[in-house]
């Protein structure tokens, strides 16, 4: 006789996580399966997580889980070759309760959150790789992992396998996932003293900086590069959508080493030891790309889902409240004793209606119009560095005269009529 | 070639790949996850060999009439299954706790 749980989540990612410790803390008898050695082992992300979604969870979690540094400086800059145009915003508020975000470095903070889901009541099963839903009668009843004897049932199951959902795949929620709907970003994590990082990002002790990084950083491609401070490392990567990484032919690690090296970037990171590389998968689809959520018995959240921001290199904390909403649906279809695709589909109304839902539909053209423009990247970031530096070079031309020139730059490489419509092009996509 | 391109117009020094993939644990399975279903498609029919560029693991060689797979470098990201052109790469996920081991990401 195979074992029956209540529910059985697939994957101990920050979705499956909530997912899980929502329910063990509401009684429920929860399975949560992690094909790693432990929870993080294949997990990567860029290494920034938002207070708010975590602490719906865990009020307070900061004081416990390793958490690297508090964020109080965001930096945006515009690369060119040798130059950049920066923006950015520091506020020491970030730098004090409530935080508004932390670096972290995922296997650690994955590892902790696991282990908080488990002291709740859930059983977390380590090494074992969910090969394909049970199905009968049309309703998903359980999981046959690779394990002997490896059929395990439950009332519904969660899909959290990320990015590479073969799960919801398989079910036919959705089709092969399109090389312009993911990013590639491969990453390093680099070794530096504290004081080092203070220095170079003027911080102070237990204070964190990110820098998003654009144009040269990827070539022109859609995409960006970041560098992110933990307490004594720093993450640095790069990522751009796969089908313009095929389209250039780039290697990305090549990329990688370039922006490590490039002019403007290399003092910060230089001597810093190389501790680990790590490659992954983003899914940028959006709104659009977003699969069929909610079958019967059986519910998608977080990066199966496509529930990534990458206009506001959101994710984990949208995967977070997916978790979390799809916990409380299944609590309430436990009160009705139905696990059918109406009861649940709940979960998607709530999604929908939460911030997860709302962003995403907010940004449904985005990645997608940049993608089909390049030249936003390609031309206007490399433009926008040559006029700072017509502007800023002092060399006795009145500045009228300086003004004039820069608009007949934009003019000529790209036609005026062309630019505003490119001006109202982007401001339709991200209004 | 928008590709070439770029890539002559910048001195892109070549990354050393070996060195990058020594910094990470890989728990190998004896056998492999990825699967190249038609090592013939690759020869005919894909000229530039992408996956060959693109993996982030330098998994994939071109061996002059065929593909290797170098899987115990595999980074399981998934962009040889949704990036090669022609379908051709079978992907799975390897054995529960075999493959890449991420220590900090």
């Amino acid at each position: 006789m195979a074992e029956k749980f209540d529910v059985i989540v697939v994957g101990a990612g920050p979705a499956g996580t909530s997912c899980a410790y929502t329910l063990a803390k509401a009684g429920v008898n929860v399975l949560l399966i992690e094909r790693g050695e432990y929870p993080g082992a294949k997990n990567v992300m860029g290494g920034v997580l938002y207070r708010k979604q975590m602490e719906e969870l865990i009020p307070g979690f900061y004081k416990e889980a390793p958490v690297e540094r508090p964020v109080v400086e965001q930096r945006f800059w515009m690369l060119g070759e040798k130059s950049a145009v920066t923006m950015g915003y520091k506020g020491l508020e970030w730098g004090e309760e409530p935080y508004n975000n932390f670096t972290v470095l995922r296997a650690k903070f994955d590892q902790w959150f696991a282990s908080k889901a488990v002291e709740a009541g859930a059983l977390l099963i380590n090494e074992t790789v969910v090969k394909e839903c049970i199905v009968e009668d049309g309703r998903v009843v359980g999981v046959r992992t690779d394990r002997p004897d490896g059929d395990v049932y439950a009332d519904v199951v969660v899909l959290a396998d990320g990015v590479n959902s073969l799960l919801a795949k398989s079910l036919g929620f959705h089709k092969e996932f399109k090389p312009s709907q993911v990013a590639l970003a491969v990453m390093e994590v680099l070794n530096l003293p504290a004081s080092k990082i203070e220095d170079r990002f003027n911080l102070e002790p237990n204070q964190g900086c990110t820098i998003e990084l654009f144009g040269d950083a990827t070539k022109g491609m859609v995409g960006t590069a970041f560098i992110y401070t933990n307490k004594e490392s720093i993450n640095i990567g790069v990522g751009a959508t796969l089908s313009s990484l095929i389209k250039s032919k780039l290697r990305p690690y090549d990329l990688l080493d370039y922006v490590k090296n490039h002019p403007v970037i290399r003092p910060l990171v230089n001597g810093g030891e190389p501790q680990e590389y790590a490659a992954h998968l983003i899914p940028e689809g959006g709104y659009h790309a977003m699969p069929k959520l909610v079958g019967h018995g059986v519910v998608v959240v977080g990066d199966a889902g496509q529930m990534v921001n990458s206009i506001h290199r959101e994710g984990s904390n949208m995967a977070m409240t997916s978790g979390r909403l799809a916990a409380e649906t299944i609590l309430l279809a436990r009160e009705a004793n139905d696990f059918s695709e109406n009861m649940l589909d709940s979960y998607r109304v709530r999604l929908m209606d939460s911030f997860v839902g709302k962003d995403l539909k907010k940004y449904k053209d985005a990645t997608h119009t940049f993608e089909e423009n390049p030249q936003y990247f390609k031309e206007y970031i490399p433009m926008l560095n040559k006029a700072a530096s017509e502007m800023f070079t002092v060399d006795g031309t009145p500045k009228r005269d300086k003004q004039k020139k820069i608009l007949q730059m934009v003019s000529q490489r790209r036609g005026t009529f062309k630019a505003l419509s490119d001006i109202y092009r982007a401001w339709k996509v991200m209004k | 070639m928008e590709g070439d391109e770029i890539m002559s117009a910048i001195p892109l020094k070549k990354a050393d790949i070996e060195a990058k993939q020594y910094l990470v644990r890989f728990n190998a399975d004896t056998k492999s996850h990825l699967t190249v279903l038609d090592h013939d498609v690759c020869l005919t029919q894909c000229p530039d060999k992408l996956c060959t560029l693109f993996c982030p693991g330098e998994v994939y060689k071109w061996e002059g009439t065929r593909m290797a797979v170098g899987f115990e470098g595999c980074h399981e990201c998934g962009s040889c299954r949704i990036g090669c052109p022609h379908e051709n790469i079978k992907w799975e996920y390897p054995k529960g706790g075999k493959g890449i081991v991420f220590r900090l990401a």
